[in-house]
């Protein structure tokens, strides 16, 4: 039995959840390949200034123009954010706002500004500033993307595990900001994302090198990309593998409802099977077409066979919705487990057989975007695993919205489908676009390679390209 | 109006996010304006354009979001307010900045035959987000009223918004081009200079007549002595301007930074003005700045990050602007 105004209520709760869930899930893409972009650019720039070798700079020049597109679009992006707040969700500020203020104040003060200002410095200064200036302002783009993670992961973790502050009349007031900003799973999920941001670099890198590989493009500079590119992916997966591991023990201590709805565990019960695959159910609460290893569950998250594991059914009410989770945090696996195995196979055949076979340069092309598809996965086993809690055990989501009408949510929500959709379509095709650019120019330029300039220039079909 | 004794912390966080908003209007202002400008019939003169604000355009939207962020984390109660109240324009807006910061990075590279469609999206972006900047601070002077008078109101601050960001943005390309486009951008500045003169006056007599507490304020005793200074340096500016302008360029680009110079002290004028006629309210004549400020120890924490961190901001501003010096060329990777 519901009134009008209560069903305009829950659809402005639902349409508001979307959008949230659009805005961040297409503006974390971006920041996600930059994080770690931006220190391999440097590690570019770095080889370069050491070797003096001008097929690095080439690397760098060709992968600084796509750092330059997707930082772009990432800033853009990010500025619907800090508008979200205030027009969707105004509950969140009037309760922990005095956390959530300061916190995304520092990302504001100390990374953004940080970032944009010597970011164009970084990516038009090259011949205005010297070398060492310009080495200097990537390692500060750099610091200053990472710092931006910081802060903005540690507000995010402390909505998952929040301490250091008392609740006075429905309002959070810090008590200790030290234990605010390292809350409890801070340091394992900064870590998990930062090295998510490494993989998704590398693999990006990986693909569109082999992309340029397979069109014939022999440059020296992208086989260099290509083989940096799968021994960084080599060399993090399995870290990513350990520290996802701690994570989740992490989140097993102080979020037991989040892993009850990743593992769709339903009744708590030792010696848990891990299910390899299952469709939860959570109208009988129950889970048909199991696939499990029996015991395994128990033995990753209390490292005894026979560890109890709490139930779903032991959080009624206050559990998030399982078949997401359930499902987000399989594929998550999955493609770690794809990623663990590609990398290792491409370093194998870099170092002892010095050739990428063809099947496996098309593996990386199919792979390039793995990372983005990982981490949204991450992201929504970690997000829709904190509801029904806006900041748990404190602020319900729906208890945080807006009483702005339907209608126009769903106005804006579409604007920005609209946009987010065709954004990414042109992101995607502009990547290949440059890479077959820089195929061309190999080409055209094969005879007179030793006359080529340092500078890429833009491809000779563009009108602005002939100089 | 509950504060009996003024609070200094919600004053001093009230004047970092006016000084926000004044320094994102006059940057953000600039390169929005180039952006409106765009002429569609030369391919060579858009890349100019754009070349000329392409070191910029990013920290200068920072400034956007240091300003927002301000008042969300200050003053959160104001932000849900006015935000909820102007949700559909922010929409719009943000849409126009989106549509605008991402052309500017690919109409370079993406294929060469869609880069006309880019620059469209770069214009019409930007006429979007400053039409609808011009809309909202209709909205926001007019207390978010509903009349047909006070929406109407808010479509003429739309233009004229929209018309001072042009006459900054042109002022700003009078200063870093030559030749032709430099006498172009003058011919622009000389127009839109008087759409916004027009405006700052709409914006005035507006102002006064929306409540009489304003109109006490600016007329209602000794103060009305600094109305005369003030508009006569308005006044001073503008005419100024309008005569250097018939000369551009002169022998040497003598005082080709003269307009933006100007453009910024119209700027800081309107600012000031508008600031000064709604003290101490944050939602006018709805939340005073101190009902709606965040608790004091959260604001203690931001200030003290502010203090060591905006002075570093300022430097490292300038220092960007010193390597890009001078007037505009070809920008390479």
């Amino acid at each position: 039995m519901l009134d009008a105004a209560a069903i305009a209520n829950d659809t402005s709760f639902m349409l508001s959840r979307i959008q949230f869930a659009a805005n961040i899930s297409f503006h974390i893409l971006f920041p996600t390949i930059n994080i770690a972009l931006c220190w391999i650019l440097l590690f570019f720039k770095v080889r370069y200034n050491q070797t003096q070798d001008e097929s690095w700079l080439r690397v760098y020049r060709f992968w600084v123009r796509i750092f330059a597109l997707t930082f772009a679009i990432g800033v853009v992006s990010g500025i619907t954010m800090s508008f979200q707040f205030g027009t969707n969700w105004p509950g969140y500020m009037e309760t922990v706002g005095n956390i959530a203020g300061p916190l995304l104040g520092y990302e504001v003060m100390t990374a953004f500004f940080l970032e944009a200002s010597f970011l164009s410095i970084m990516l038009f200064g090259m011949d205005r500033v010297s070398n060492r200036v310009h080495t200097m302002a990537t390692v500060l783009v750099a610091f200053g993307t990472t710092l931006s993670a910081f802060w903005i992961l540690s507000l995010d973790s402390w909505m998952q595990t929040p301490a250091g502050f008392e609740m006075i009349d429905g309002v959070a007031h810090v008590t200790s900001w030290f234990e605010v900003i390292f809350n409890p799973s801070m340091p394992y999920r900064l870590s998990h994302m930062l090295l998510a941001s490494g993989l998704t670099s590398a693999f990006l890198i990986c693909g569109i090198s082999a992309y340029r590989l397979i069109k014939g493009d022999n440059k020296k500079s992208v086989k260099q990309a290509l083989n940096f590119s799968v021994t960084l992916a080599a060399v993090l997966i399995p870290i990513q593998i350990f520290v996802g591991d701690l994570h989740g023990l992490n989140t097993f201590k102080h979020q037991p409802a989040k892993v009850a709805a990743m593992e769709g565990v339903w009744e708590t019960a030792t010696g848990v099977p891990l299910l390899l695959f299952a469709i939860p159910n959570e109208q009988t609460r129950k889970n048909s077409f199991e696939l499990k290893v029996p015991n395994l569950a128990s033995i990753i998250l209390t490292h005894d066979a026979e560890g109890e594991i709490k139930g779903l059914n032991d959080f009624i009410g206050a559990h998030p919705p399982v078949a997401p989770v359930f499902f987000s945090f399989r594929i998550m696996i999955g493609i770690g487990v794809l990623m663990l195995l590609f990398s290792w196979l491409a370093t194998y055949q870099f170092v002892i057989k010095k050739h990428y076979p063809p099947w496996l340069l098309k593996a990386g092309i199919a792979m390039t975007f793995s990372g983005w598809l990982a981490t949204l996965a991450g992201w929504y086993v970690t997000e829709i695993g904190r509801q029904p809690y806006l900041v748990s055990g404190i602020l319900r989501t729906k208890d945080a919205v807006t009483t702005t009408p339907p209608e126009d949510i769903a106005l804006s929500l579409t604007l920005y489908l609209v946009i987010y959709g065709f954004l990414l379509i042109a992101y995607i095709r502009t990547l290949f676009v440059m890479a077959n650019r820089a195929v061309i120019l190999e080409q055209a330029n094969a005879v007179t390679i030793e006359q080529m300039p340092l500078v890429e220039p833009e491809l000779p079909l563009t009108n602005e390209g002939v100089k | 109006m509950a504060a009996t004794t003024v609070d200094w912390l919600p004053m001093v966080f009230v004047g970092l996010m006016g000084l926000s908003f004044l320094i994102y209007a006059i940057l953000d202002g600039y390169d929005l304006g180039v952006g409106v400008l765009l002429p569609l019939d030369s391919q060579q003169q858009r890349d100019t354009m754009i070349y000329s604000i392409g070191p910029f355009w990013d920290a200068n939207e920072t400034w956007l979001v240091m300003a927002i962020g301000l008042l969300l984390i200050a003053f959160p109660k104001a932000h849900s307010l006015i935000f909820q109240a102007l949700y559909l324009p922010t929409a719009l807006m943000l849409a126009g900045l989106i549509l605008r910061g991402v052309s500017f990075d690919f109409r370079t590279k993406a294929p060469s035959t869609d880069k006309k469609k880019w620059d469209y999206a770069f214009k019409f972006g930007s006429l979007l987000a400053t039409l609808a900047q011009g809309y909202m601070l209709g909205r926001y002077i007019t207390s978010f009223d509903d009349s047909w008078l006070s929406i109407a109101f808010s479509g003429l601050s739309a233009v004229c918004v929209t018309a001072g960001y042009c006459f900054i943005g042109a002022a700003w390309l009078v200063m870093k081009t030559e030749g032709q486009l430099q006498r172009r951008a003058a011919n622009w500045a000389k127009v839109t200079n008087i759409l916004m003169a027009i405006g700052i006056i709409a914006v005035c007599i507006t102002n006064l007549l929306i409540d009489k507490q304003i109109m006490d304020k600016w007329f209602g005793g000794i103060q009305v002595l600094i109305v005369i200074p003030i508009t006569f340096l308005l006044g001073f500016t503008f005419i100024t301007v309008q005569r250097y302008l018939n000369k551009v360029p002169m022998e040497n680009d003598l005082g080709c930074w003269l307009p933006f110079f100007a453009a910024i002290i119209l700027f800081i004028l309107c600012f000031c003005g508008l600031a000064y006629s709604f003290y101490p309210y944050i939602v006018p004549f709805k939340m005073t700045i101190f009902e709606a400020a965040s608790a004091r120890e959260s604001l203690w924490v931001i200030f003290v990050g502010a203090a060591v961190v905006l002075p570093m901001i300022i430097a490292y501003t300038i220092f960007s602007y010193k390597v890009f010096w001078g007037k505009t060329t070809k920008l390479n990777y």
